[in-house]
């Protein structure tokens, strides 16, 4: 990756709402070669989504999260592929990975209550027929997401003039 | 009876000659001001990464809070030895080469003690960083203040240091990139000023704590200059590329006379440097190159957004390529950089550092220090605009 690439990217992440115009000043690249640029980050799907990083509890609106840890049997010749696109299709079900170690994947399962993730793991996730085994842990709190401190965070205290 | 004693007459003369740093004043004046922007902050904005950080914590809960050795821990050295190689391809002797200091301020007084005579004279070149003539003075030397100008860029010519040059002259003081201007001086540049060095027989101080504070290209070392290593005594620190201002952390790198020299003075002052900060200093070199870059690549951008703001108000600004300091001029607007910083302030409520503070040689440029953040320096910029359409 060239350096101005690299730059053009740690703005957008740093702020997705900077415009192409900041983004020119601050890199020092020409407005024209920025579009273009931007517009091939896009394209490449390098750049997926700019989207804000919400704290939901602190909005008022709380959610409930889980993760789930599957143990699952696989189909012949599709790995992964299958059971993983099965799980992300839920709207519900807010990440899929895949794991090394005791057990094959991790979601992370969002609701209203933890009853209706329960249930939800209950009823269309355990009864898929390639699930062996869920075990569910409940999230109680939140402390970073992102790369995002989700709490108050340290201040630099500065003196307001220094040498 | 006791005779009535006037203490006053207990201080050295020197002191007289010494006023209280300039940069001090725009502290005690912005500090009653509620909702200041502050472009006048010489440090990182950005807190120590958390790796050396914790390295520090651990290094404290495992008990190690003793004295080290006066040069300072000897996996230290070795790792700035290692640096040198790698970076600059020179070599400097961990025994015998390096010197760990509290600071680029002790390491700069103590380098000027440890080559000065009463008399002696030594370089600076101006707008230049607060501590060169004081320290100057307070070894017994005589500083000699050199202009560096805005048609070159503020780098030193070899010109003008030869011209200053007499039969007294022991060192100049080089700092590049430089506080305030943010000059920096490459090989060439470097290498007409080691020719005159080299010819009348004096040395360099070469303080190169921004030196990881380059953009567009590399750092030139100026020990590296051939005949130069003999020549330099070298200054360099943690503060600026590591954010680690508050650690007090430094390093002098000359040949062993001189740090032998040095080290006479260091191990009475300070003794050895403090061992936490140290402790810190191994991590940030050894696992510290990834958050540096980020920083940097971070600053290179607010450089970008503060330049083409204040050319874009009706301030020329030059574009620096070094530290984190942008150097506009003020001359257009018919005050003198004082009174522009003064009224700045307390019409807008920014603080800046007027140039005259760093020399004769900075009267009509401000120093604007970008090492805060994006929105800070944006509406710094709308508020100087306004300062300037009320004029």
């Amino acid at each position: 990756m060239d350096i101005e690439t690299r730059h053009i990217l740690e703005c957008l992440e740093q702020d997705a709402r900077v415009t192409h115009e900041e983004i020119a000043t601050l890199t020092g690249i020409p407005i024209e070669e920025a579009n273009k640029r931007i517009k091939e980050l896009e394209d490449a799907g390098v750049i997926r989504k700019y989207r804000a990083s919400i704290d939901w509890d602190l909005a008022g609106d709380e959610h409930v999260y889980a993760i789930i840890e599957l143990k699952v049997t696989l189909e012949r010749n599709r790995g992964y592929q299958a059971i993983a696109e099965r799980l992300y299709k839920f709207p519900e079900v807010r990440s899929v990975r895949l794991l090394s170690g005791q057990y094959d994947l991790s979601l992370t399962v969002m609701g209203k209550t933890m009853k209706e993730v329960a249930f939800f793991v209950a009823e269309k996730i355990s009864t898929i027929e390639q699930v062996q085994h869920t075990t569910t842990h409940f999230v109680l709190k939140t402390y970073k997401e992102d790369g995002v401190i989700l709490q108050e965070q340290e201040e630099n205290n500065r003196l307001i003039v220094t040498p | 009876m006791q005779k009535k004693c006037n203490s006053e007459r207990f201080v050295a003369d020197v002191m007289t000659k010494v006023p209280p740093s300039g940069i001090r004043k725009y502290f005690d004046l912005a500090s009653g001001i509620e909702g200041v922007i502050s472009l006048g902050v010489g440090e990182p904005d950005f807190v120590t990464p958390w790796h050396i950080r914790e390295a520090c914590i651990h290094s404290l809960e495992t008990g190690k809070t003793s004295y080290t050795s006066n040069y300072g821990l000897i996996e230290l050295r070795e790792e700035i030895s290692k640096l040198y190689s790698h970076k600059h391809s020179t070599h400097y002797d961990p025994d015998s080469e390096i010197l760990v200091m509290s600071g680029v301020s002790e390491a700069l007084d103590v380098a000027i003690r440890a080559i000065t005579n009463p008399g002696d004279e030594i370089i600076v070149p101006q707008p230049a960083y607060v501590a060169y003539v004081p320290s100057v003075m307070f070894a017994g030397g005589v500083p000699v203040p050199v202009v560096t100008k805005l048609g070159n860029h503020f780098k030193l010519t070899a010109e003008d240091l030869e011209n200053a040059i007499t039969p007294k002259t022991k060192a100049v003081i080089m700092n590049y990139p430089n506080n305030p201007t943010g000059a920096i001086m490459g090989r060439k540049d470097l290498e007409a000023i080691a020719k005159v060095v080299s010819e009348h027989d004096i040395m360099v101080i070469s303080d190169e704590v921004y030196e990881c504070l380059t953009y567009n290209g590399s750092h030139t070392c100026f020990a590296t200059i051939d005949g130069m290593k003999e020549r330099t005594i070298l200054l360099n620190g943690f503060s600026k590329a590591y954010a680690m201002t508050g650690f007090r952390l430094a390093y002098a790198l000359a040949p062993s006379p001189i740090i032998n020299a040095m080290i006479r003075i260091h191990q009475y002052c300070m003794l050895c440097a403090p061992i936490t900060a140290q402790v810190g200093a191994i991590e940030a070199l050894r696992n510290g190159n990834e958050e540096m870059q980020r920083m940097i690549r971070d600053y290179d951008r607010r450089r970008h957004l503060i330049v083409s703001g204040l050319n874009k108000i009706g301030l020329e600004c030059y574009e620096p390529k070094g530290a984190f300091y942008a150097f506009p001029s003020v001359r257009n607007t018919g005050l003198t950089s004082g009174e522009f910083a003064e009224r700045l302030l307390h019409e807008q409520k920014v603080v800046t550092i007027p140039g005259d503070v760093f020399g004769p040689a900075g009267e009509g440029f401000l120093r604007c220090s970008y090492a805060t953040s994006k929105n800070q320096i944006a509406e710094a910029l709308e508020r100087i605009n306004r300062f300037m359409e009320s004029l």
